[in-house]
């Protein structure tokens, strides 16, 4: 059971992620989390929150993203929500910087760092909505699932 | 308002881009305006000097990652240098390390351009 939610309401536009990361930092610290822990979240959800800008509404900023915190005994869990296209999971690859570096790429690694700084990342949809999940847990909570 | 700037300095024939602030998928556009505008004049012995960077995402990751090879291409290369260990940590993430010339210090960065002008990290073909 949760015992704290927090919820910032943002437009989609990349000016605003500097809010949410300062969103996420705050309650993360308050709740107790390590500085590399906080480090690692606020990346993360910076990140999944640039996908749904540049992905899922197309650079469109005339829509709204919620991010909720969402603060419970053993980890902490941040939903990143958007009504834009639905990110496919199953189309992930991880990506290879030479590749990258060769084609000139400027974009790709978001997905890639948020699967290695959270312990667990899932995606859901729900009628019209997406959801992204970002879960850290406690040092000493048990269950990690890279 | 950006929270997010670059300075540049010459030494010698390197420039060096100094980064202050927080870079992101807002701010990196910035980035990529300042190695462009090397490119443009020529000036492709580029050292980014990291100290005053606080933060950085994967959007600006890409604009080292789109760069690279064009500069590297035209006889430069980027060298990074300073990095805080919280924005080194991000680099190190993706492999960067593998791909980039990233060392303490600053002057360590400008002396390999006089040393090694072309030198390059590991590509995967070393022997």
């Amino acid at each position: 059971m949760a015992r704290s939610v927090h919820t910032i309401t943002i437009p989609s536009a990349t000016r605003y992620l500097e809010d949410v990361r300062r969103f996420v930092r705050r309650h993360a610290t308050r709740a107790e989390f390590s500085v590399e822990t906080v480090n690692a979240l606020q990346l993360a959800v910076d990140e999944a929150c640039a996908n749904v800008i540049e992905h899922a509404y197309g650079g469109v900023e005339s829509n709204s993203i919620d991010v909720d915190v969402v603060v419970k005994r053993d980890c902490l869990t941040v939903r990143i929500r958007d009504e834009g296209e639905p990110f496919i999971d199953a189309a992930y690859r991880e990506p290879d910087i030479f590749e990258y570096a060769s084609k000139k790429k400027s974009g790709g690694f978001g997905v890639h760092l948020m699967r290695k700084l959270a312990d667990r990342v899932e995606y859901r949809s729900r009628g019209k909505s997406n959801i992204c999940c970002l879960t850290m847990y406690r040092q000493d909570a048990p269950q990690k699932n890279r | 308002m950006s929270n997010f700037s670059v300075g540049f300095r010459s030494s010698g024939p390197v420039t060096i881009l100094d980064l202050n602030g927080e870079l992101d998928a807002h701010t990196a556009s910035e980035l990529e305006a300042a190695i462009q505008r090397c490119k443009d004049d020529q000036h492709v012995k580029i050292v980014v000097n990291g100290d005053q960077l606080q933060y950085i995402s994967s959007a600006g990751l890409g604009v080292f990652m789109a760069y690279i090879e064009e500069v590297r291409e035209a006889g430069g290369d980027i060298k990074i240098a300073s990095l805080q260990p919280k924005v080194f940590n991000v680099f190190d993430l993706l492999g960067f390390p593998m791909l980039f010339d990233i060392v303490d210090q600053e002057a360590e960065a400008v002396s390999k351009f006089e040393s090694h002008p072309g030198a390059q990290p590991g590509n995967g073909s070393e022997s």
